[in-house]
């Protein structure tokens, strides 16, 4: 049994560790930029309203050493009546705080998570596969909430509450000059110790969110595998490597939770220890007569006043730490390269002109040797594949004629669909040229390039939304409903009126789930409904069954007369489609030739396709099926189709 | 193509989904056979689906037994009583540590002065030891809570994880393809989330606000009578504050909560999906979208944090009328000579205390609030009783021994009909023996129920009427170890576990050694692809699993499938994305590994079917043909009749 207790190791190896905690969260500045104003007056009023309550002791000493002590009623009534005063004024400038950031902030979280969205749809597709869409996820949602507190609390009461202290020192000292320097004794202990806790506490508090991502894979896995679990009877070894790593979590948690509790006793107690002093001192002083009751009052009740602030710079500041490595799970991602964009066109443009033997104005008609698909010399290695690796493909050649289909035939592995995927550019050539009509698809505009090629993948994703939209995502945005209709009929999709709201019906993660046959059948729609003038199709026909696969070839015939395209094909059927084969080994594209020219002279060929179809007439277009070369694998063939 | 789709759609999903009107208990709709293997209505003109909107499996709580969330809470925490006790007396004698200050302060004001000025300076030693315990002890016996709720909250959130963990592993098949691993995910980890905030920051937070409030309440009734009746009399509006403020909030957070389930949908379906997304030129219809969906959440957000402020502001005026009276009223009769005036510095002192942590109160509220939606969605995951349960230990039986050297052994299908719990019939009644050592290749188009016949040999499901027996036991009597021992089915999704190669093909076999596993890929013709990745065997499949091709992966599964070397083999659709060689391949491996061994194959393909000893033609639900494939194909029956037209569609 697999166990994922490997640590979940950053996929990306940038240069994060090591840098301090301000400037990792000084890099939200510019999200932050936009409500500057409101987070700063937030944060003057807040200060203001803390101070606020700083007055409270003064009116009180002024209360008890004044009208209390002469018996004073009126002068009772106007500290009370100040008091009161100052309450409402320190309860509406709070109110007034949180309105001030409450919807900018929102703001800025939403704004930070368009930005991931934005950033992450177009990063390189090789990113995608390193990163769990998991691990993007939670970037997207945990982490921006827990930056979106960070802007609300810790960063503006880190402000507030120091600005609190060093006011409330002030008056402290101003009132006894030598109780406010006992008071203050702990804090160079206090800075001291929490700074020491403080790093330990970062180091455990990554380690937790590391295992917790562990945790959650082990969870996917038996979610996602629970067909293999239940069929092989292992969910007994599967809980047991889940009870490990929750073990372990809880380890690291608990040695969290006592970085924690040291911090949390040395900031209760130190200061408490200082108050006490203060009071003895203060008692005897007043006993001396050198202080007054009520400066005493006022004094321990500024002290008091100051615990809050004094005590919660300790999770502000496990807030920021939290908050910092937010941060950079953020940027982690955002500072990911985009795919670079392609060059000037008209730059761009100059040499594959001259490369171009006929520079006319419709190059796909009047100069074949260069319309159409093709590769030069086309070599690719997956970015983050060792350097000593060989290359997925290396030197391939390959002319797809305008208006013809080629068939890409291959062993498991050979790199055919790493070969698609290099046309639209979801992966860019290591090395030599991929041109469409002459033109060099590396200087092309990857917008106006993936107009002019249309994909099915192998595996068909429908996206949350209706059926109709599904499939015309793959056109601009002018097709309407009868190139709709159309594209559902090449595919032989006609199941689609049959659903419950016909084209208007929702499907995907939220809606219909549809079987592996017809989600085929949409994405074969969607990549012919914008009549693209070059269609890749990977292994297009794989799940259907034989009647309606037998359909949709006849529809697609019609399609692909007109069209350039390039079919990943496994098995003769869908070789039936193509003009022309290709065959790919070892890298390299290994022969070309129609089906019947490769099944003679090419052994591989003949092995892949198992002999099967060998010894039909040559020279036939390949779209006319060969006859059977005897019967008994004629049946088989029958059985096979029958069986779907 | 990564398997892991983290899509957290914990949405309340008011979409239009029909997939499982099948599941609603009290209106059976017969019109509505679905069969599990393709959730597509039939096109027939009166198979309009019921889209019924209150089916439980469209939204996102399973029903919840009244109390159950409660329950579960109660059976979480109960283990731990002793610990749970422990952590709360040190809370409260911390508590009661830190509200002394105020009392030592009013003790050295009105005693301690006056013997200082008369010599005595017994109490002020008296404070000075008392303040310095006071100190020691808060520390340390906050040092000692935080470690011993810790201990608890762990405790808990371990049991949870793990409760939810093996209860959805003993969930049958049917109800994770009803229940999405989506909302699985996020029920074990947001909602297990947000249970851990609310325990390892609301909780103390709440305990420590209730017991200031208790011990402040009390102090100040104790110091004096009137001044502590009217604090505790400022308790009513702050209640009702609270409540008031409870209600609005939790709106606001079902708001929220939605929106950004929308959010999280969308982000993850487009992750999911990024090379169509490219390909077809999304990125910006999709960034409009996403900005909508965003939209709203902000506004919710925005608008749950506003409420956050309205309280606020509520809940400081009346902390601060109050203060403003009890000092009014108290300075009053201090002036008067009725109160002392140490007791009135020590009451405002409390005062202040009293109403510091309200705005913290609701902080609690709302991960509390959180935390009891997530609560009682995995109360709800958890009272699902799982529909294919194991048998009890004591009633488990063995498989008889092995009659011959072969490891095949007889399936009967006695009297089986197998219907959905909503009346529509995938599996009419039937009777059906395969013979040990047969293998048995089922045909018939998508829907036929060629599959429910799989799971039901495989029990992933069980039989609504009659037995599956296996060499006469009752599938249902054998425990899991046993049954897996028996039959193992290789489905046509070929996912792969994190963890190496080898590791994935032991999965068939814990035990098996090096040798073996390289065996068994060699057998299937797995193992030179296998040796060619970075690696070998030793290759993490998560690093390098989107590289691993769909065929690839196949292999995979069934060299792990050889390795089980089980008695019956399910083979459903297990060659799909194989190449011919791949096929040819697992024929060869099939001819000679699986030889004595009783197969099942599910299959699209010439040479799986050529292999069979006898196929099985299935339509509706019915076996409709049954004989060897030169019979059957020689005959004048349907499949005799598929093998023409196709003859014919070649031909012509």
């Amino acid at each position: 049994m697999p166990k994922s207790a490997a640590p979940a190791e950053a996929p990306i190896d940038g240069p994060i560790g090591g840098r301090s905690t301000v400037r990792t969260l000084l890099r939200l500045w510019p999200y932050v930029r936009p409500v500057r104003t409101r987070l700063i007056t937030a944060a003057f009023v807040a200060i203001v309203a803390s101070c606020t309550g700083l007055v409270f002791p003064l009116v009180l000493k002024w209360m008890v050493d004044g009208p209390v002590a002469d018996g004073d009623g009126a002068g009772v009534w106007l500290g009370a009546l100040l008091l009161l005063a100052l309450g409402l004024v320190e309860a509406l400038l709070f109110g007034l705080r949180r309105w001030l950031v409450a919807r900018p902030l929102a703001g800025v979280e939403a704004a930070m998570r368009a930005d991931l969205f934005r950033h992450l749809q177009r990063l390189p597709v090789a990113f995608h596969d390193r990163w769990a869409s998991g691990q993007l996820l939670s970037r997207g949602t945990t982490d921006l909430m827990l930056l979106r507190m960070f802007l609300a609390f810790p960063l503006t009461f880190l402000l507030v509450n120091g600005a609190t202290i060093v006011v409330g020192v002030i008056i402290l000292l101003g009132q006894d000059f030598t109780l406010g320097l006992v008071l203050l004794a702990p804090v160079a202990p206090m800075v001291i110790v929490c700074a020491y806790y403080e790093g330990r506490y970062t180091a455990v508090a990554r380690r937790a969110q590391d295992q917790v991502g562990d945790l959650t894979t082990v969870v996917e896995e038996s979610v996602l595998g629970i067909r293999i679990i239940k069929g092989f009877g292992r969910h007994r070894s599967q809980a047991r490597a889940f009870r490990e790593l929750s073990h372990t979590l809880r380890g690291t948690e608990l040695a969290k939770a006592r970085i924690l509790a040291a911090i949390y006793a040395v900031i209760m107690a130190l200061p408490e220890a200082a108050i006490g002093a203060a009071l003895v001192l203060g008692t005897v002083r007043v006993a001396d007569g050198d202080l007054s009751t009520g400066t005493l009052v006022a004094f321990l009740s500024t002290a008091l006043a100051l615990r809050w602030p004094v005590e919660s710079i300790g999770f502000l500041l496990a807030m920021s730490q939290e908050s910092a490595t937010a941060t950079e799970r953020y940027f982690e991602v955002m500072d990911a390269e985009p795919e670079a964009p392609s060059p000037a066109p008209s730059a761009a443009l100059a040499p594959v002109a001259t490369l171009a033997p006929a520079p006319s104005a419709s190059p796909a008609h009047s100069a074949p040797e260069s319309g159409g698909l093709r590769f030069h010399d086309v070599e690719f290695r997956y970015p983050d594949a060792p350097p000593d690796a060989p290359p997925v493909l290396s030197r391939v050649d390959l002319h797809i004629r305008p208006g013809e289909t080629m068939a890409l035939v291959g062993a498991t592995g050979s790199g055919k669909t790493t070969l698609t995927a290099l046309v639209p550019r979801l992966h860019e050539v290591s090395g030599g040229r991929i041109t469409l009509d002459g033109e060099d698809i590396a200087a092309m505009d990857r917008e106006r390039l993936r107009t002019l090629v249309a994909v099915a993948f192998e595996e068909p994703t429908l996206f949350s939304a209706t059926v109709g939209e599904n499939v015309l995502m793959g056109a601009e945005g002018s097709a309407g409903d009868a190139e709709l209709a159309r594209a559902l009929d090449v595919a032989q999709a006609d199941f689609v009126y049959a659903l419950p709201q016909g084209t208007g019906t929702q499907v995907g993660e939220q809606g219909l789930s549809l079987s592996g046959g017809q989600r085929q059948r949409l994405a074969l729609a969607r990549a012919v409904v914008g009549r693209p003038r070059f269609l890749v199709l990977d292994d297009p026909l794989s799940a259907l069954d034989v009647h309606t696969e037998a359909l949709v070839e006849a529809a697609l015939r019609r399609v692909l007369a007109d069209t350039t395209a390039l079919i990943v094909a496994h098995r003769p059927s869908t070789v039936q489609l193509a003009d022309r084969v290709a065959l790919l080994s070892g890298g390299r594209v290994a022969a070309v030739g129609t089906h019947q020219e490769l099944l003679r002279e090419n052994a591989e060929y003949a092995w892949l396709m198992s002999g099967a179809e060998a010894g039909g007439p040559a020279g036939l277009p390949a779209a006319a099926p060969p006859s059977p070369a005897d019967p008994a694998d004629h049946a088989g063939r029958a059985a096979e189709e029958a069986a779907r | 193509m990564t398997t892991s789709s983290t899509s957290a759609s914990t949405s309340a999903s008011t979409s239009t989904s029909t997939s499982a009107s099948r599941n609603t208990p009290p209106e059976p709709d017969p019109n509505q056979p679905k069969p599990a293997e393709d959730a597509t209505p039939p096109a027939a003109p009166d198979g309009k689906p019921a889209a019924t909107a209150d089916d439980p499996f469209d939204k996102d709580d399973l029903p919840t037994p009244p109390g159950a969330t409660r329950a579960l809470l109660r059976s979480l925490l109960s283990p731990l009583r002793g610990r749970v006790a422990l952590a709360a007396v040190l809370l409260l004698v911390q508590q009661a540590v830190v509200q002394a200050g105020p009392l030592l302060v009013a003790y050295a004001i009105d005693s301690g002065v006056p013997a200082v000025r008369a010599d005595d300076y017994g109490p002020l030693i008296a404070v000075a030891v008392g303040y310095l315990l006071c100190a020691g002890a808060s520390g340390a016996l906050q040092y000692a809570f935080i470690v011993a709720s810790a201990r608890v909250n762990q405790d808990v959130l371990l049991d949870l994880r793990g409760r939810i963990f093996r209860h959805a592993q003993a969930l049958s098949v049917d109800f994770h393809e009803r229940y999405t691993s989506g909302r699985l995910i996020s029920r074990s980890t947001t909602d297990v989330e947000s249970l851990r905030e609310l325990l390892s920051e609301g909780l103390q937070e709440l305990i420590t606000v209730l017991l200031s409030f208790v011990y402040i309440s009390a102090m100040l009734l104790w110091l004096d009578l009137g001044l502590g009746a009217l604090a505790v009399a400022s308790f009513v509006p702050l209640y009702l504050l609270v409540r008031l403020y409870q209600r609005r909030a939790g709106l606001m957070f079902r708001n929220r909560s939605t929106a950004i389930a929308a959010v999280i949908v969308k982000f993850a379906e487009t992750m999911n999906g990024i090379r169509p997304v490219r390909a077809f030129r999304r990125e910006r219809a999709n960034d409009a979208e996403f900005a909508a969906l965003n939209r709203r959440h902000e506004r919710s957000n925005g608008g749950a944090m506003l409420e956050m402020a309205r309280y606020v502001v509520g809940s400081r005026l009346i902390a601060n009328v109050a203060v403003a009276a009890i000092v009014l009223w108290g300075a009053h009769r201090v002036a008067d000579g009725g109160l002392a005036l140490g007791v009135l510095a020590a009451a405002v002192l409390y005062l202040r205390r009293l109403y510091d942590p309200i705005d913290r109160l609701g902080m609690f509220l709302n991960s509390y609030q959180s935390a009891a939606a997530s609560l009682e969605k995995v109360a709800g995951l958890l009272a699902q009783t799982p529909a294919v349960p194991e048998p009890e230990a004591s009633a488990a039986r063995p498989l008889p021994a092995l009659e011959s050297d072969h490891p095949g052994r007889e399936v009967r299908f006695d009297g089986v009909r197998f219907a959905y719990r909503t009346g529509g019939e995938v599996l009419p009644r039937f009777d059906l023996t395969l013979p040990a050592g047969q293998t048995v290749a089922v045909v018939g188009s998508t829907g036929a129920g060629k599959s429910t016949l799989a799971k039901l040999l495989a029990r992933f499901y069980d039989p609504t009427e009659g037995r599956v027996l296996l060499d006469g036991v009752d599938l249902r009597e054998l425990s899991g170890a046993e049954l897996r021992r028996g039959v193992v089915m290789v489905t046509q999704e070929a996912f792969l576990f994190s963890g190496t190669v080898a590791e994935n093909i032991a999965i068939g076999r814990p035990d098996a050694t090096r040798e073996e596993i390289e065996h068994a890929a060699k057998a299937i013709g797995a193992h030179d692809f296998i040796a060619s990745l970075p690696d070998g065997y030793d290759t993490d499949v998560r690093k390098r699993g989107g590289r691993i091709s769909a065929g690839q992966r196949q292999l995979v599964a069934f060299a792990r499938a050889l390795l089980a070397d089980p008695a019956v083999l399910i083979l459903d659709e297990a060659t799909s994305s194989l190449d011919i060689p791949g096929e040819r391949a697992v024929q060869r491996a099939m001819h000679t590994v699986l030889r004595g061994r009783t197969a099942v194959v599910i299959a699209h393909r010439l040479s799986t079917v050529e292999i069979a000893d006898r196929v099985l033609v299935m339509e509706h639900g019915r076996v409709v043909e049954d004989g060897a494939p030169a019979q059957l194909i020689a005959g004048t029956g349907s499949f005799a009749e598929l093998h023409r037209a196709w003859r014919e569609s070649v031909v012509s």
